[in-house]
Formats: C-alpha cells, sequence, structure tokens
C-alpha cells in the first residue's frame, strides 16, 4: 500500500520518467493498433513483433553499444523486411498469407534467439539488459532510451491525427479510396511504417514477444463499448495507457520481474471483462435479451392459451381457470408457469381468486393478438411461401412472438382479412 | 449483335484481364452512349464485376485500354462514380450513416481536408434523395441490406459525377428500395448522367435498362434492349456453349500458361 501511494505521488522523478514513458507508448500503440485491427491485419503485427529482434541484435552488434537510436533503426530494418517478404510470398507463390505470416514469424525470430544467445555467450559487459527486449522491462525507460521511445510514440499519435480521414477510409473500403484518386499505396505505406514504428516503441517495455498484444488488444476491448471510430480510438488509448502504468509500477515494486506479460495480462483482463460487460455486444447483456425474450414468450403463450380455453368452452372467455386447465391443454414446466401466471396477474393480465386465474379485458385482448398473428402466420406461409399447412405450426409459434403493429397491418392488407387460417380455425378480429 | 456509338462515355477497346493466369475477360471491344441507363447482363462468374473494375482502374489490365469521356480515367476521375458491390465491405466497421456519405465528398476534398459544413450539408440532401434522412446518425451496423445499398447510392451521388457504375446494386435489397433506386436513376438519366448497372434478372432488365451489354467472360452483345434482349443472344449469353472457353481458362491456369506472348 504505501508501495502504491508513493507511486502514484510520482515524487521521485525517476519513476515520474517510467510513468510517463509506458503511458505514452502504450498509448500510440493503442491508437495506431485500431487500425491495425480495423484493417484484420493482426496476424501482420504478431510478426512484426517477433521479427524486430534480429534487427535489435544486429544493430548492437554492429555498434557494440546499446544505443536506442540504433536499436530503433536495426529493430524497424528487419520489421520492414518481413513485411516486404511476406507481401512477397504471398504474391508470387501459392503460399497462402497465414502461412506465409507464420513462415516469417518463426524464421525471424529463429535467428534473433540465436543472435541473443551469440551475444550474450561472447562476454560484451555492455550486453546486459539486451535480453529485457523479449519480455520488456519498463524500469529501464530512462534516460536516452526514455527520450527515444516518448519521442516515436508522440509522432506515431500525431501522425495519425493528420491521416484520420485517410486511414479511416482505407480501413472501411480501399478500393473506393483508388476510385477517387487517393494514392492508396502510398497511404498503406505509411501506416504499415506507423505499425512498424509502433511494435518498435514498445521494444524495451513490452518486449518483442507480446507487443502484438498491445497493438491490437486495446482495440478489441474498446470495440466492444463503442461504434464509434474516434471514441474507440480515444478508449483504446486509454485502456493501453492503464494498463502500461500498472507495468511501470510492477517494475517499481519488483525491478526484477519482465513487465511486458504484466501489462499485457492487465490488458487482456480489460479486453475479456468487455467481452462480458459491455451494452449490447457483451455476453452477459445479449444472454440478459434472450432471457427476455423467452420470458415474453411464455407469458404470451399462457395468455394464447387462457384465449384457446375460452374459444373451446363456447367463448366464456372470462371463466376462472386452474393449473390442472392449463397442463391439460398444454405441458408447461411447472414452475415457470407458476411464475408466468404470477408476473401476468402483476401486469394486470390476469385476475387472481380461489377459483384460480381470470383474464382481465387487457389479457384477453392480448391472448386473442397472439392467437390471430399465429393463424394469420400460418396462412401467409400456406398461401405464399406454398409449405404444407401441417409444416406451418413450428414456425408461427415463434414468429406471433416477433410481430410488429406495422407487419401485423401490413399481413392482414395482404390476405385482405381472411377468415380462417389453413386448419379451418377462425381468425379472431378485434372488434 | 456489336453495335458502336459515337462519342461514347465509355470506350474499351481490345481489353484481356486475367486474375492468376486465367483470363476472366477476353478480349472486349465496346463503347457505351453518353446519358443512358445500361445494363451489364451475365451469368455468375461472368466477368461483369472485373469489367467495371478494370474501367476503374482497380485491376490490372493484360492487355488493351479504357478511355473514359475520351480521356484516361486518371483525368476525368471526379466526374465519374463507383458503387461497389455491398458485400465488398465490412458493414461492421465503427461508422456512421453520415460518416460514409461524406466519403463521397473526399475526392473533391483531396488529402487532408477535413468535410466542411457545406459538405454535410451535400451528403444529408444526398441522403434525402435516397429516403434515409431520418438514419444519418445511425451506425451502419444496424443497416438492413436494402438501407446499406441506399447508403452507398447516397455516397455515389455525393460525388456529384457525370458517369455512374453500380455493381449489383439490386442485389438482397426489398421491393421498396428497389423501386427507389430505379427511379433516382430515372432521374439521373434524364439530368444527363450515365448509369452503368450489373444485374442478372432478365425479366426485370428489359424494363429498366435503355441499352444492355450482354457478358460471359466475352463480349456477346451491346446494344439497345430490343435488339439485344432476344432469344438467341441470350441463349449464347447464359446457355452451356461457353465451358470450352471456360475450360481453356482453366487450362492456362493449370499449366501456368501465360495467356499473351511475352513482347
Ligand atoms: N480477386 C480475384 N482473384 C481470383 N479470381 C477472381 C478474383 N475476382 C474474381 N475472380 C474470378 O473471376 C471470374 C469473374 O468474376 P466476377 O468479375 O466477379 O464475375 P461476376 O461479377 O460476373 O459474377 C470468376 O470466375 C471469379 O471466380
Ligand atoms: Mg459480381
Amino acid at each position: 500500500m504505501e508501495h502504491l501511494w508513493e507511486f502514484l505521488s510520482l515524487s521521485d522523478p525517476n519513476i515520474r520518467y517510467v510513468v510517463l514513458g509506458s503511458v505514452l507508448l502504450a498509448a500510440s500503440s493503442a491508437i495506431v493498433g485500431t487500425f491495425t485491427l480495423l484493417k484484420k491485419k493482426a496476424l501482420v503485427g504478431d510478426a512484426v513483433a517477433h521479427s524486430v529482434l534480429p534487427g535489435v541484435c544486429l544493430a548492437f552488434i554492429l555498434s557494440g553499444v546499446k544505443n536506442p537510436i540504433y536499436l530503433v533503426i536495426g529493430a524497424f530494418v528487419t520489421g520492414w523486411i518481413s513485411l516486404v517478404l511476406i507481401d512477397f510470398i504471398t504474391k508470387r507463390s501459392k503460399i497462402k498469407e497465414d502461412t506465409a505470416i507464420g513462415l516469417i514469424l518463426s524464421v525471424f525470430f529463429g535467428i534473433g534467439i540465436l543472435m541473443l544467445t551469440v551475444i550474450q555467450k561472447s562476454g560484451n559487459a555492455a550486453q546486459s539488459g539486451l535480453d529485457h527486449f523479449l519480455f520488456g522491462q519498463a524500469a529501464s525507460l530512462v534516460g536516452q532510451d526514455l527520450v527515444v521511445f516518448s519521442g516515436i510514440a508522440l509522432i506515431l499519435m500525431v501522425a495519425v491525427m493528420i491521416f484520420f480521414k485517410e486511414f479511416a477510409l482505407i480501413a472501411f473500403d480501399t478500393n473506393f479510396a483508388q476510385t477517387i484518386g487517393f494514392p492508396v499505396r502510398a497511404l498503406e505505406l505509411v501506416l504499415t511504417t506507423l505499425t512498424v514504428l509502433a511494435v518498435v516503441t514498445g521494444i524495451q517495455a513490452i518486449g518483442v514477444v507480446l507487443m502484438a498484444a498491445m497493438l491490437i488488444t486495446p482495440a478489441a476491448a474498446a470495440r466492444f463499448w463503442t461504434d464509434k471510430l474516434k471514441v474507440m480510438i480515444v478508449l483504446a488509448a486509454g485502456l493501453g495507457a492503464f494498463s502500461g502504468l500498472v507495468g511501470a509500477y510492477i517494475s517499481y515494486v519488483a525491478p526484477s520481474m519482465p513487465t511486458g506479460p504484466w501489462i499485457v495480462m492487465v490488458i487482456s483482463i480489460i479486453a475479456l471483462l468487455s467481452f462480458f460487460l459491455a451494452p449490447q455486444k457483451g455476453i452477459l447483456f445479449r444472454m440478459f435479451t434472450q432471457r427476455k425474450f423467452q420470458t415474453q414468450m411464455l407469458e404470451e403463450n399462457i395468455l394464447k392459451l387462457f384465449y384457446h380455453l375460452g374459444e373451446q368452452s363456447d367463448h366464456q372467455y372470462y371463466q376462472a381457470r386452474n393449473i390442472e386447465d392449463i397442463t391439460k391443454k398444454r405441458p408447461f414446466n411447472l414452475a415457470k408457469l407458476r411464475k408466468g401466471l404470477k408476473n401476468l396477474n402483476q401486469q394486470g393480465f390476469l385476475d387472481y381468486s380461489e377459483y384460480g386465474w381470470t383474464f382481465t379485458n387487457a389479457g384477453k385482448n392480448k391472448g386473442q393478438r397472439i392467437t390471430k398473428l399465429h393463424r394469420l402466420w400460418e396462412l401467409y406461409l400456406t398461401e405464399y411461401l406454398r409449405i404444407a399447412p401441417d409444416h406451418v405450426h413450428e414456425d408461427a409459434e415463434t414468429i406471433e412472438h416477433i410481430i410488429t403493429p406495422e407487419l401485423e397491418q401490413r399481413l392482414e392488407e395482404q390476405l385482405q382479412y381472411p377468415r380462417l387460417d389453413p386448419h379451418q380455425s377462425k381468425i379472431p378480429y378485434q372488434d | 449483335m456489336i453495335q458502336h456509338v459515337d462519342n461514347p462515355v465509355v470506350e474499351i477497346h481490345d481489353l484481356t484481364v486475367t486474375y492468376n493466369k486465367k483470363p476472366v475477360l477476353w478480349d472486349i471491344d465496346l463503347t457505351l452512349p453518353a446519358g443512358s441507363i445500361i445494363g451489364v447482363i451475365g451469368p455468375n462468374g461472368a466477368g461483369k464485376s472485373t469489367m467495371i473494375k478494370s474501367i476503374m482502374g482497380l485491376v490490372p489490365l493484360n492487355s488493351g485500354y479504357v478511355k473514359v469521356f475520351d480521356q484516361d480515367l486518371q483525368d476525368v476521375r471526379s466526374r465519374v462514380s463507383y458503387v461497389p458491390q455491398k458485400e465488398s465491405v465490412d458493414w461492421d466497421f465503427p461508422a456512421s450513416v453520415m460518416d460514409v456519405v461524406l466519403m463521397g465528398r473526399y475526392g473533391k476534398l483531396g488529402l487532408f481536408t477535413r468535410p466542411r459544413k457545406a459538405d454535410k450539408e451535400v451528403a444529408l440532401d444526398c441522403l434525402r434523395r435516397v429516403d434515409m434522412e431520418a438514419y444519418a446518425g445511425r451506425q451502419i451496423s444496424q443497416l438492413s441490406g436494402g438501407q446499406q445499398q441506399r447508403v452507398f447510392l447516397a455516397r455515389a451521388l455525393a460525388q456529384e459525377a457525370d458517369l455512374y457504375f453500380m455493381d449489383e446494386p439490386f442485389a438482397g435489397v426489398d421491393a421498396a428500395t428497389e423501386k427507389a433506386i430505379i427511379n433516382l436513376m430515372k432521374t439521373m438519366s434524364e439530368q444527363g448522367k450515365t448509369v452503368v448497372v450489373v444485374h442478372h434478372d432478365l425479366q426485370s432488365a428489359v424494363e429498366y435498362f435503355d441499352w444492355v451489354v450482354l457478358l460471359n467472360l466475352r463480349l456477346i452483345a451491346n446494344g439497345p434492349v430490343p435488339e439485344v434482349m432476344t432469344g438467341q443472344l441470350l441463349q449464347e449469353t447464359y446457355g452451356g456453349k461457353l465451358t470450352l472457353l471456360a475450360e481453356v481458362g482453366e487450362l492456362l491456369t493449370k499449366k501456368e500458361f501465360p495467356s499473351r506472348e511475352k513482347e
């Protein structure tokens, strides 16, 4: 707790820098990653992330020092080469894109690991910390490293702002962009460059192994909460920044722990929560809607049944019915039936007395409407779609609950207010 | 029956297009008259979309050239509008109806300029013309197939072009939308604009179009509706005679044979 307070107060300038760096780079890669996700290039992002490792190692071998500028250049170069190769393989051979991506990713990463091992065995004192590039170490974001990586992050943000309209267009409809004369290839090139740069910003704090997750996951989580591109970008940046902050904190309390996995775990939990909790698109919300629909179907079916019972007992609609009357006609699950009856009573569609349940006026009207819709739909299916009368009942059982008053009217007009359904039952209209 | 016109809006000369070496259009040579509603008709896989795409410069040409308003497309882009098949984009994209229609203004705006108030008003007006004004703020993921098509049309209208290419605008739309689209086309052609429509229902084709291109890997007919929509030409378009051409195409892919001799 004390740690947390000390950390959040940002009193230590070192902490301030680490926090600033982590937040900036996580936010900027989330912003660029939004377009990577929307262009359905998530896998490509992963390939690039793994392919920067040999570049980092090569830059170190050639320069002999751990200067972030050299490392970034090295990473950028091999990241780009991997993209060019994937493109080349896909275009020039029968190998499909996903295979090409997998191939390039493993070859480049393998070479990278090999070079890393060689460097570590070489005994060069400057190499200590190079292995951070695998899983990240936010605490090392100080001095020149901080300046370089934060600088790139800022460039990314500004670039996306400048190219916002163009990127959105090529993500949605590339062909259209081309027909209005936009330089689509150049724009794609810029976006790809930004993607590679976004990966490069993360190599120190997050590491190459998990960097692709930082590119894609914030955007994927944000997508659950909004349908607006601008909101999605801001939200993705915010979620990314938050996980970056957590990573910086972990790095502060446990300096020997790699930060990449922590940062990625936080953003993954956020994505998972979004998957469950988000309104409209989230699983829980959809389950809830399903349930609501189930309840509505049950209640409407009970009212329909009351109406049928009324029809059978010589149109005595307002007679009391007990559970037995109901289940004799149609086997309901008893617990559900009781609950449905109780709800209908509360909503004013049924009255309850010692003799059982009775239609109210509103209840009868509703039961009658559902019966009518059922029979109209059966007739529609047999007349217009030429489906045999003994096959239409099941279908009508569902459709009767979702027909809107507007469709109801069109159905009546199109069928010209028919009197009988295909089974010769009378179609009951409201007087 | 291949009729050539004077002062055509579109001239295709000896066009051949291949995908992975397999030719899908063979030696197309045609001209289209200005101010008419033109149907491009043929069975599935006949190369209709490919022909439109090659006019719009979206696929590389193996041979031949295309001229629009007697110029290269590059020089007249602002006068030409393309409505792709609505399945060609992901309608789950986070954008509103207004966002999509505004894209129709981008050609005029150019790079790095945000849409201005005037562009928004044009976009709203175009939405009004396809009866979608009330949906301006709606997310595109919530639209029905017919509404998606109307949004694409509104985007095309916002381009204020003189020549429109529409790929299957009637596919998967409701009757009301189909009628709205055809009325819109009639109005456009009265204003002297040319509309080229990919379509595959023969019955309505006779009713909708002034001029028809029959296509099945090669050009079968190009001319006014009464002369083109004859039993024999349709039989040639839809009948089995073309399997030979298709088979040769297959052969070219399998053998990796160049479809043109290297020059
Ligand atoms: N991008 C593509 N790559 C490979 N083959 C394609 C591609 N697009 C279309 N084809 C093939 O070209 C032929 C013509 O396609 P298309 O122009 O879409 O026909 P239509 O629009 O008349 O249905 C079809 O056989 C189709 O499978
Ligand atoms: Mg097509």
